[in-house]
């Protein structure tokens, strides 16, 4: 099924009455993998909400992606015990190795890599997360093993 | 209804139940400070300039938003109160462009005189300010975002009165800024250049596009014949930028101000008004004769023009194939008029003085070259207008009154009345009325379509038909109208639609604050001056027969197919 198609799926099974926009934001990021304009001119048509609105909201939270994201996510944790415990190496490490900037995405599209403030597992500080993977007690000089991990 | 008492700054005040304590306290007679508040349009305690003090609450409450409840004692103006206001006030400015003496809003800006009056002398907080990001992109409109205070008093106007939705905030925190979709340049976005944001804005965030300069140069110029036209609106409105209180009409000194900054005719868009009711009855009559389609629907409004091009174009063939009088009197001037004067259309310079940011966009429309040239210069909003005459040093209100000149300077009170919602609908049922029937109308006055607020609906007998009206201002309320014909539930003739609310009176580019009280009294201004003038009837305009016997020839003719009628553009969103 084409992506325009699953997206034609989910505005149907959409309940109308319970404030859709945002889980359909949701469920068309699923699909695409983030949300192309097109996308969101479909949703703004489809649900009657100008564009300027469903724009508003996309870029209001940070869940949402304006452009194509990598195939593995990257979540570097820069929260109070991280940052003690090197978490700021750790991101230039992986900054240094995949050549991209906090916030960006590989030019192969294989990598995004974010920051994020806390994952709630301090005990392994430093930690990344890629995708549901967790990684603790990082050293720099791990990084490119970790990653290769990933295809 | 059941009334609650509360305490206001020592006084007992009674009100309605369900009335917020800002309503209250305006109710005893009592200011409070607002930014974001627009009445009737917006309450969203945003930017807590109408803070108040309520005994037993912990914090200050923001009045817009606080119901008044029984028994309530309320301060408007504690230390407390005063205090927080004035670091509102700094804490607003820290992050707002501050070039007043060169901004389009000084001395009519809201942040401005509240930082008068609350005697704001320094801005004692330092760090990032929001870069200044100026997007000249649109023809009618100028935006600034380093001088907007993020109140959404556009965006509210936008989408709930108009219903265009071209602005919204986007991002988050300090870098939440008022968006088109997707920062497109507003040029490029789905917005109808109706300047209703640049009417509500309490700063100098949204501004009309100055174009004075371009007139300057052209009256400068001594090989150019530049003639003026004034819509009806202007001279209802004008007088208030001179400081008068709203409703009294200046048609006399206004024309006399207009002729000693040097324009060489003064002329009166409400000729062509006449005009656009002779062709626009005549197109109805066809219409109705062959079979429709009905309704037919005014075209006067480039707002509303565009309005119908971007959302509801497959509705396009009702809108009447009629230029806006503004546009027939471009191309009736650089064509008629300068063949009367031994010129050619590049030889003539034509100024339109416009209630409207969107005539601006509309003069530039590729459809509007009809004589060979741009048939309209430049169109200056009645702000401009204003700011030209101060420029030049002339007091409107001390000049004596003149008369426009001719030929184009000849109107009826059918004209006039074009400034005010219902207006067109009104002046059409006097000619179709006289010109089916063959007998006088007895009573010129169709109460029923006047009024500015909603849809107002008529059934006018003329001859064996009746005839099924309607007439609204507003865009909010030209999608009503637009949803019942899509779905077939409107069996009218004959539709006006206005994009502003109350008609052109209330029109982008009038004077600032332009609010329902202000409407009203510009409309009876209007209405005055329909009821003052000797003919007030289109078809009987002496220089209307003129034109037809010595130029256009008939009603929907060759001539005027090519010069009066135009057609439009499906836009997408």
């Amino acid at each position: 099924m084409t992506k325009i198609a699953q997206l034609e799926k989910s505005i149907k099974k959409l309940d109308r009455n319970k404030g859709p926009l945002i889980p359909l934001l949701q469920q068309t990021q699923a699909i695409y993998g983030w949300l192309p304009e097109e996308a969101l001119r479909h949703i703004s048509e489809a649900l009657d909400i100008p564009l300027s609105k469903v724009y508003g909201v996309v870029t209001f939270y940070s869940q949402f992606y304006l452009k194509p994201r990598g195939r593995h996510c990257i979540k570097s944790c820069q929260g109070t015990a991280c940052h003690v415990r090197g978490g700021k190496n750790v991101l230039q490490a992986l900054e240094h190795h995949l050549e991209v900037s906090e916030g960006g995405t590989t030019k192969d599209l294989k990598f995004s890599l974010d920051t994020v403030a806390c994952l709630g597992t301090c005990f392994l500080a430093p930690v990344v997360m890629v995708n549901e993977d967790y990684y603790g007690d990082v050293a720099p000089k791990e990084v490119p093993k970790i990653l290769k991990n990933y295809e | 209804m059941d009334k609650i008492t509360l305490t206001i700054d020592g006084k007992e005040v009674a009100v309605d139940k369900g009335a917020t304590v800002l309503a209250a306290a305006r109710a005893a007679g009592v200011t409070i400070p607002t930014l974001c508040w627009l009445e009737g349009v917006q309450a969203i305690g945003a930017c807590r300039m109408c803070v108040v003090e309520v005994q037993g609450a912990r914090t200050l409450q923001a009045s817009c938003v606080l119901p008044a409840a029984q028994g309530m004692v309320v301060k408007t103006h504690s230390p407390r109160v005063r205090e927080a206001r004035k670091m509102i006030l700094q804490l607003i400015l820290s992050d707002h462009r501050m070039e007043c003496p060169t901004c389009a809003r000084n001395m009519n800006c809201e942040l401005q005189a509240l930082a008068k009056e609350y005697g704001i002398v320094d801005i004692p907080f330092e760090g990032a300010k929001s870069s200044v990001r100026i997007d000249d992109s649109s023809p009618s409109l100028i935006r600034d975002a380093s001088k907007c205070i993020l109140c959404q008093r556009c965006v509210t106007v936008c989408h709930e009165i108009q219903t265009v939705g071209a602005l919204f905030p986007a991002h988050r925190g300090f870098a939440t800024t008022i968006s088109t979709a997707f920062d497109l340049p507003l040029g490029e976005a789905a917005c109808v250049n109706c300047g209703q944001c640049a009417l509500v804005c309490p700063v100098g965030a949204i501004v009309e596009r100055d174009d004075t300069e371009k007139v300057w140069h052209a009256l400068a110029d001594p090989d150019k014949v530049v003639v003026v036209q004034t819509a009806p609106a202007i001279r209802a409105a004008i007088a208030e930028e001179f400081g008068q209180a709203p409703g009294k009409a200046v048609t006399g000194q206004m024309v006399a101000a207009l002729r000693r900054l040097g324009f060489d005719k003064v002329f009166d868009t409400q000729f062509t008004a006449d005009l656009t009711i002779i062709e626009e009855g005549n197109e109805l009559l066809h219409r109705v004769q062959d079979g429709g389609p009905l309704p037919l629907i005014t075209s006067c409004s480039p707002g509303w023009v565009k309005f119908i091009e971007h959302f509801y174009p497959e509705l396009l063939k009702h809108v009447s194939s009629c230029k806006s009088p503004q546009q027939m009197f471009g191309s009736i001037a650089k064509t008629w008029y300068a063949q009367q004067i031994g010129k050619k259309p590049e030889d003539m310079f034509v100024v339109s003085i416009m209630p409207c940011t969107a005539k601006k966009f509309e003069c530039q429309r590729p459809e509007m070259y009809d004589s060979g040239v741009q048939d309209v210069d430049v169109v200056l909003t009645t702000r401009e207008t204003a700011r030209m005459i101060k420029q030049a040093g002339i007091n409107l209100l001390e000049l004596e009154d003149e008369m426009f000149d001719d030929p184009l300077g000849e109107s009826t009170g059918a004209a006039v009345i074009f400034g005010a919602s219902g207006g067109v609908m009104e002046a059409a049922l006097r000619t179709v009325y006289e010109v089916v029937t063959k007998k006088p109308l007895e009573n010129l006055d169709f109460e029923d379509v006047r009024g500015l607020k909603g849809v107002r609906a008529a059934t006018v007998k003329v001859g064996d038909l009746d005839v099924k009206v309607a007439a609204t201002s507003g865009l909010g309320n030209a999608r009503v109208l637009l949803d019942a014909i899509r779905d077939g539930k409107a069996d009218y003739h004959f539709i006006e639609i206005m994009a502003c609310p109350g008609g052109c009176l209330g029109g982008g580019g009038m004077p600032i604050p332009t609010n329902w009280p202000v409407r009203e009294a510009r409309a009876r201004a209007i209405y005055e001056e329909d009821k003052r003038l000797p003919i007030r009837k289109s078809h009987e305009n002496p220089f209307i027969k003129k034109i037809y016997d010595e130029f256009l020839e008939e009603p929907l003719g060759e001539k005027s197919h090519s010069l009066l009628h135009t057609h439009y553009t499906k836009r997408g969103v």
